[in-house]
């Protein structure tokens, strides 16, 4: 394994074999320049890299709940200023959150909120896998359509979850923050780009990072990397951008693929392929083909705002 | 009589928040309710007027203020912050993580009752709510003892690295206007020292990692270590009040004995109401009786020794407790009940002032009454309120 990239997070971690999750802290904490401390929520991070006495983490860390990674980031920011102030530091610092989508759609939104309004100089990482899986993968707010949760389970009478994924995107868009972008594990140079990004922007930045999770999802251990790519070439995930309020389309797939390529792929969505789902499918891919045209459309309309 | 710069009418809160002012914490999460909201406010403005040089955090709750001051505390900041009632109730989940992470975090809190129904008065279900938290928890009587256990409390909760409530009583004591004597800036500057923690987050050359997960191989072991180091608060609160008394003149023992070590008859409580009882105490000596108070400060760690001692040669004592423990004993009673297990002596039980009700001179002067005459309940009975 590559030296450098593991200079932060060690190995001897214990996420899944084939989980996407280190892969992201890595190549985010590797575009930093200088020394990182790292906040983590509680979920599968944080359970995997910390069982004490020993812990993954070679750079500071705190995890302190659930709900709270980014106010303990705005704490732990708000005390390097202060102390920076009365010149008792000196060193050059960068503060990075890691939590799951549970830990930032839902429990955590609030405390983001508050983050992000008051304008911290902390770099957000949402990795997301559409769902609580810590704790065996129930539904949460970033859960998809039609995913069979272990609170939303398909059965006779139900094909999974019915509600919507929030758009989180769009909510942390309107807190006027100056960079924020959707990346996925599987295209790594992009990924690296906008942590390089965000790293380098001034106040609060936001990456919302989708992880293919192969516990929950549930498709075979070598697979995350294909899986996530075909998120993004179905539409089903776009790359993009939002910088000062400009959005960036970062991948244009020529010919995207069928939904269908994405759902038959994972276990999860294994009751959709049945014909009597049929129609909810063909939702599925309407939504997915509505939200990225409104996207090209947000892109051409340039700047949203100043 | 000395001329004295020194002495100033201010409240509760304001005596809080200057002590804070002289302290200088690094950091300042916050968030507004009542009664406490006048600390964080005058503290807010010695801030924004250059006397204080605290970074000032309007946090989006109590529970974001609490979880950024356990960020800002490990990252190697001395760090504050105040609640009531509903907000240190929010805060809980939290005050765990602070003290099992073993933050020195300085809390004000100003006492006051819980919803349902929602009441903005003076009691002690709050802090009593929070008393297994592993925070320890320091009652201040007056201005004057907020004053100063904010002053000893910060030095104490650092020297025994667990976070501390220093507690007002809502109104009565943080919105009422007292004399008190402060301390010079410098005095308390140096009495306090500079903070330093073995870990910080800051201290990026020797990563630390806080917060991790700990299976049933070593959490009870962690657990005991935390239980050992909040009975050490015992100690560490006689050295640190022994060393603000050179600074201050001011003398702070575990317990406080007011005219009990002869008494036949002992009330025990907690608080402001400690100073209507001292009168009461006065009065009924005069007509002959031997009655005294015993009033506590530390309730967590427990002074159970101090309180064998102080009570063991009376006949009786009661117990008053500003909340209540349903489908238990209140509180301090329950305390008590412990302490004096080995003592020949009967305990009375009386509840009082839940969420602002009252509490007259005549209302303790009853209990004393109790004491006097044997007419000691097994029940817990209820001071000014209208079930009798
Ligand atoms: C206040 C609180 N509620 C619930 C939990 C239980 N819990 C721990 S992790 C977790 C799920 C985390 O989900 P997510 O944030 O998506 O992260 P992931 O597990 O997917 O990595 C839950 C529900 C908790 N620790 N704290
Ligand atoms: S359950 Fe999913 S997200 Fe969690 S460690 Fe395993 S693969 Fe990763
Ligand atoms: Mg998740």
């Amino acid at each position: 394994m590559n030296k450098k990239l593991t200079e932060k997070f060690y190995p001897g971690h214990a996420t899944c074999a084939g989980c996407g999750i280190p892969a992201i802290v890595r190549h985010v904490l590797d575009e930093a320049d200088c020394p990182v401390v790292v906040i983590n929520a509680t979920g599968c991070l944080e359970v995997t890299s910390t069982l004490y006495p020993y812990s993954a983490w070679k750079v500071p860390y705190i995890h302190n709940a659930f709900e709270n990674a980014a106010a303990t980031a705005a704490g732990v920011e708000t005390a390097y200023r202060a102390l920076k102030k009365k010149g008792k530091i000196k060193d050059k610092m960068k503060f990075v959150v890691f939590a799951g989508d549970g830990g930032t759609f839902d429990i955590g939104l609030q405390a983001l909120s508050g983050m992000l309004e008051r304008g911290h100089d902390v770099l957000y990482v949402a990795y997301d896998n559409e769902g609580y899986m810590n704790t065996g993968g129930q539904r949460s707010s970033a859960t998809p359509v039609g995913a069979d949760m272990e609170t939303t389970p398909a059965g006779k009478k139900s094909s999974g979850n019915k509600l919507p994924r929030k758009d989180m995107m769009e909510i942390v868009k309107s807190h006027h923050i100056k960079y924020l972008a959707q990346a996925n594990v599987a295209y790594i140079e992009d990924l690296r780009k906008k942590a390089r990004k965000a790293l380098e922007t001034e106040g609060p930045s936001f990456l919302l990072v989708l992880q293919p999770c192969t516990n929950v999802w549930k498709f075979p251990t070598s697979d995350y990397v294909k899986i996530g790519k075909l998120a993004t070439e179905t539409n089903y995930w776009p790359l993009y951008e939002i910088e000062d309020g400009r959005y960036i389309l970062n991948l244009k797939i020529e010919k995207p693929k069928k939904i269908e390529e994405y759902l038959k792929t994972q276990k999860r969505f294994g009751h959709l392929l049945s014909p009597k789902n049929k129609e909810l499918v063909k939702n599925i891919q309407e939504n997915i083909n509505r939200e990225w045209e409104g996207l090209i459309e947000r892109e051409n309309g340039g700047i949203v705002e100043q | 009589m000395k001329n004295n710069k020194y002495k100033k009418a201010l409240t509760g809160g304001a005596a809080a928040a200057e002590a804070l002012r002289q302290i200088n914490p690094d950091v300042a999460p916050v968030y507004p309710i009542t009664p406490q909201t006048p600390i964080i406010e005058t503290f807010a403005k010695f801030c924004a007027d250059g006397k204080a040089r605290t970074e000032i955090m309007t946090a989006e709750s109590e529970h974001s203020a609490i979880s950024a001051a356990v960020g800002s505390q490990a990252a190697g900041a001395r760090t504050v912050t105040a609640t009531s009632s509903q907000g240190l109730a929010l805060m809980n989940e939290i005050l765990y993580i602070a003290s099992g992470m073993r933050l020195p975090i300085v809390m004000l809190i100003s006492a006051r009752a819980l919803s349902a129904p929602i009441n903005i008065h003076g009691d002690h279900s709050d802090v009593m709510g929070a008393r297994d938290t592993g925070w320890i928890q320091l009652f201040s009587e007056n201005s004057q003892e907020v004053y100063d256990n904010t002053i000893i409390g910060t030095k104490l909760a650092e020297r025994s690295e667990l976070p501390i409530m220093v507690i007002m009583d809502g109104f009565t004591t943080s919105h009422s206007v007292e004399n008190l004597e402060m301390l010079p800036d410098g005095t308390v500057r140096k009495f306090v020292g500079r903070y330093k923690n073995k870990e910080a987050l800051l201290n990026v050359k020797k990563p630390h990692t806080f917060g991790p997960v700990s299976l049933p191989d070593s959490y009870f072991e962690l657990k005991i270590d935390q239980d050992e180091a909040m009975k050490e608060v015992l100690k560490n609160y006689e050295e640190t009040a022994g060393e603000f008394k050179e600074v201050s003149g001011r003398d702070y023992e575990l317990i406080e004995e007011y005219r009990a070590k002869d008494a036949d008859h002992i009330l025990v409580l907690i608080g402001s109401t400690a100073g209507t009882a001292k009168d009461v105490v006065d009065n009924i000596r005069e007509k002959g009786e031997k009655v005294g108070l015993v009033k506590i400060k530390l309730f967590r760690p427990f002074p159970y020794k101090e309180v064998a001692v102080a009570v063991s040669k009376a006949k009786s004592i009661a117990v008053m407790d500003r909340s209540i423990s349903f489908g238990s004993v209140p509180p301090l009673y329950s305390e008590i009940i412990n302490s004096v297990k080995d003592c020949d002596l009967r305990v009375a039980s009386y509840v009082y002032a839940l969420g602002g009700r009252d509490i007259f001179t005549k209302d303790i002067e009853r209990v004393f009454e109790d004491l006097i005459s044997g007419n000691i309940s097994d029940k817990t009975e209820y001071l000014n309120a209208k079930t009798q």
